[in-house]
């Protein structure tokens, strides 16, 4: 953890504007074209296995509805860390994603797993309530025992031009959430252009985040190809310049192990071998698990399973 | 975050084979020549291997065309188009281009594999490339062929009559859909020599033409090697060539057309500029100096083959275009993951090799990332030069393969005087965020193609040609059509 944690805010406040402002230009139809380009890599046979069970690793498996319930959270958890109950040798998620009322459920129901708790706080999903609040509730989860927060970049004040402050509000929820785990979610939907999904990348990974999150699926508009594709050159670009590792999570719209499998690809051939791991990169999602677990069986049996064979919690 | 570590071996995610399917394929022991409707044995009974340049395997034996063969051709075109091809409604004509352009379309896997396997691209460009881009030029010719009146307006156009056409190696089915798709919209027959390395799909594509019931005569296709294109260009009977390829071959072909009534046009080398701004968007650039170079191993006459880039970058550009030659997939061309396929053919490896060595010998410094190679056929890895001088001759001369040679510039003057310093001028590219700039390079690029912030894109409806020593006249869209039309004032 502290591995990835930088000890304080990369630069000063008053240096955000510069840091945006000097941000690269994205071309649009250039950064579309390639990752049109990779998402017709064909991964087949061993890889095509291998990257199964990392997503299965990599998902952050996710209920995030006004109707959550107990039931439905500790549903999730065994889901969580026993994807198929028939077969043991599926790894678990990497962690569940709830809103904070349910995190004492789900640290109770993952007690003494792998799977990791994180929960969204600092006013999910618009991120526009009072700061205090916002802060008290990151600290709220943290001492409930989330292993990782994931908070919204406040979009008013980015897309306002109010760099500096979105900046301490960022650094502010960097140092509520102290060593605990951190995404930054951009909401790429909202801010309009990849110039501004690489600023904003940018933005976030100097206050401080561990990993930076494209979307909080409450948008229509969520997790693109080309959006993970711009976050990801920013964070080469971090690890170039500083050595400093930040991760990436997609969410929203991954709901098939084909889809799942695109994002690995521009992972792997935009960072490298060392981003596939939960720690570095992580998808959000609910419904993606079971068409993964669909596509392991039919590479382990050669034929599908109907829907039925797979569990709905 | 170690209890994230849970059994998690070291992450080296190799992509397993995924090799597109032959099956679609039928290979012919025996090739003939396409006169006249049926495919005929060459008169003097000659015939010469085609191979797959990754494997040096044979892929059966084509036709070699002799001057007899080639003046049957000739002949059956001159028939074919005094016969009614000529008179034929626009519309009439349009029906035909619009049935190749759909049975392209349909049999598209087969044509990419077919192209694959002759050339050496990989799979991926020739069926998300080549093949589209085919049919898109024969439909939009098809368009064309009823409003030719509307083309030039106040005008009376006419076709030309028998065109012979010679096509390079690079990407054979596209240029003989490049050359042929304007022709027959405009009312001219054609015999068309493709290379002797690439004969297969230009073959196929006869038999596309044949099944669309295209009459015979209007379209001939006579393979065979420098010979059989020279015996074409001297026929007399041809009113019109239409040659792409190297300079040195165009010049030949020039003099010799020379004091004919014979009509040329030209398309031939280039050592195109892609120039990189401090202000360009980096990562972008990155992959447009990728595309405008290793794209199709760089047997692409409009490759970015010299780029300048401006000093403040250059070294930021160099580490990631370096970190990016490492993630180029060399190897087995109809495998789907395949990004840099094999040269196509040994004398173009040597010609590579000779030029690579001179730039050694000439002090610039080579990279190539780790790549492996495979031990048959004809293979280059991805090259880069830096330290590279106008003077050199890997900046001088065209090298037609995965080769960059990289210079840099101080100020914007500079990079127009260093991209215009060359005898060629077919294509530019111009990175840039500030659109003021590219407005003003583009009016001084000395070049017929000049892309901004892309590389190598290319749409029927766009004119393609060159400056100086990249030839003359252009292909495709509407300046396209007047290289296949005969105009007067209508009276």
């Amino acid at each position: 953890m502290s591995s990835l944690a930088p000890l304080s805010p990369v630069v000063p406040p008053a240096e955000a504007g510069r840091i945006v402002r000097r941000t690269p230009g994205v071309d649009a139809v250039g950064l579309e074209a390639r990752a049109a380009d990779l998402a017709t890599r064909s991964i087949k046979q061993d890889a095509k296995r291998w990257a199964l069970d990392l997503v299965v690793r990599c998902t952050d498996l996710t209920t995030l509805e006004g109707s959550d319930t107990v039931g439905k959270v500790v549903a999730m958890c065994a889901k969580a860390v026993r994807p198929d109950p028939t077969d043991p040798s599926i790894p678990s998620a990497a962690a569940v994603c709830i809103y904070p009322w349910l995190v004492p459920t789900a640290v109770a129901a993952t007690a003494g797993t792998d799977v990791r708790v994180a929960s969204v706080a600092g006013g999910f999903p618009s991120g526009l309530g009072p700061l205090a609040s916002r802060l008290a509730e990151i600290r709220d989860v943290v001492a409930m025992g989330a292993d990782e927060v994931d908070i919204v970049l406040n979009r008013s004040l980015f897309l306002g031009g109010r760099y500096e402050q979105a900046f301490e509000e960022l650094v502010a929820a960097r140092e509520a959430a102290g060593a605990t785990h951190l995404k930054v979610i951009l909401e790429v939907g909202e801010l309009g252009s990849y110039d501004r999904i690489r600023q904003a990348s940018v933005l976030a990974i100097a206050a401080g985040a561990d990993m930076i999150k494209t979307s909080t699926g409450k948008i229509g508009s969520s997790a693109t190809l080309p959006a993970a594709l711009c976050m990801l050159e920013a964070i080469r670009d971090v690890h170039r310049d500083t050595g400093r590792a930040v991760g990436l999570k997609v969410a929203g719209g991954v709901r098939t192990a084909k889809d799942a499998i695109r994002y690995l690809v521009v992972l792997h051939e935009t960072l490298g071998d060392a981003w596939l791991t939960p720690e570095r990169f992580r998808i959000g999602a609910s419904s993606l698990l079971n068409d993964v677990l669909m596509q392991i069986g039919k590479e382990r049996t050669g034929r599908y399973q109907g829907p039925d064979y797979f569990t709905v919690d | 975050m170690s209890d994230l570590d849970h059994a998690a071996p070291p992450a080296d995610w190799t992509y397993a084979p995924a090799p597109e399917a032959r099956d679609l394929v039928r290979l012919r022991e025996r090739s003939g020549l396409f006169v006249d409707g049926g495919f005929v044995e060459p008169r003097a009974g000659r015939w010469f291997p085609t191979i797959d340049p990754s494997t040096e395997e044979p892929l059966g034996e084509v036709a070699e065309a002799g001057e007899e063969d080639v003046d049957l051709a000739v002949k059956a075109a001159r028939r074919a188009f005094d016969g009614g091809w000529r008179d034929l409604p626009g519309a009439e004509r349009a029906k035909y281009l619009f049935r190749i352009a759909r049975q392209l379309q349909e049999r598209s896997r087969e044509f990419a594999v077919l192209e694959s396997m002759n050339g050496g691209k990989p799979i991926k460009e020739s069926r998300d490339v080549d093949l589209p881009l085919a049919a898109a030029h024969f439909f939009y010719h098809a368009g064309w062929a009823d409003k030719l009146g509307y083309a030039f307006p106040g005008e009376r156009v006419t076709p030309i009559g028998v065109a012979g056409q010679i096509i390079p190696w690079n990407f054979p089915l596209l240029m003989a859909a490049w050359k042929l798709a304007p022709a027959l919209a405009c009312g001219n027959t054609v015999v068309l020599k493709p290379a002797e390395t690439t004969p297969l799909t230009a073959l196929l594509l006869a038999e596309v033409i044949r099944d669309a019931g295209v009459p015979p005569g209007v379209v001939n296709v006579v393979t065979g090697a420098g010979a059989t294109g020279q015996a074409l260009v001297r026929h007399p009977d041809v009113d019109k060539i239409a040659f792409t390829g190297s300079t040195e071959v165009g010049k030949a072909i020039r003099r010799e057309v020379a004091g004919t009534p014979k009509r040329l046009t030209l398309e031939l080398g280039g050592k195109a500029a892609n120039i990189v701004f401090e202000d360009a968007p980096i990562d972008q650039a990155v992959e447009g100096v990728v595309n405008g170079i290793y794209f199709n191993q760089g047997h692409v006459c409009c490759a970015g083959s010299r780029l300048l880039v401006q000093e403040p970058v250059f070294e930021e550009l160099l580490e990631k275009l370096k970190a990016r030659l490492g993630t180029l997939r060399v190897g087995d061309p109809l495998d789907k993951n395949t990004d840099v396929g094999a040269i196509n053919s040994r004398a173009q490896l040597e010609k590579i090799r000779e030029l690579v060595a001179s730039g050694l010998a000439e002090g610039a410094a080579i990279y190539q990332p780790p790549c492996e190679l495979p031990d048959r056929g004809f293979w280059f890895a991805p090259t880069l030069f830096t330290g590279v001088s106008q003077s050199h001759r890997i900046a001088r001369e065209e090298i037609f393969g995965p080769v960059l040679s990289i210079l840099t510039f101080r100020t914007p003057e500079e990079a127009v005087e260093k991209a215009n310093n060359t005898p060629y001028g077919l294509s530019a590219g111009i990175w840039s965020e500030k659109g003021s700039r590219i407005l003003w390079m583009a009016e001084r690029m000395r070049a017929g193609v000049v892309w901004a912030n892309t590389f190598n894109r290319f749409d029927p409806a766009s004119p393609f040609g060159g400056y100086k020593e990249s030839g003359f006249g252009r292909e495709g869209g509407l300046h396209g059509l007047a290289a296949y039309v005969e105009r007067e004032v209508a009276g």
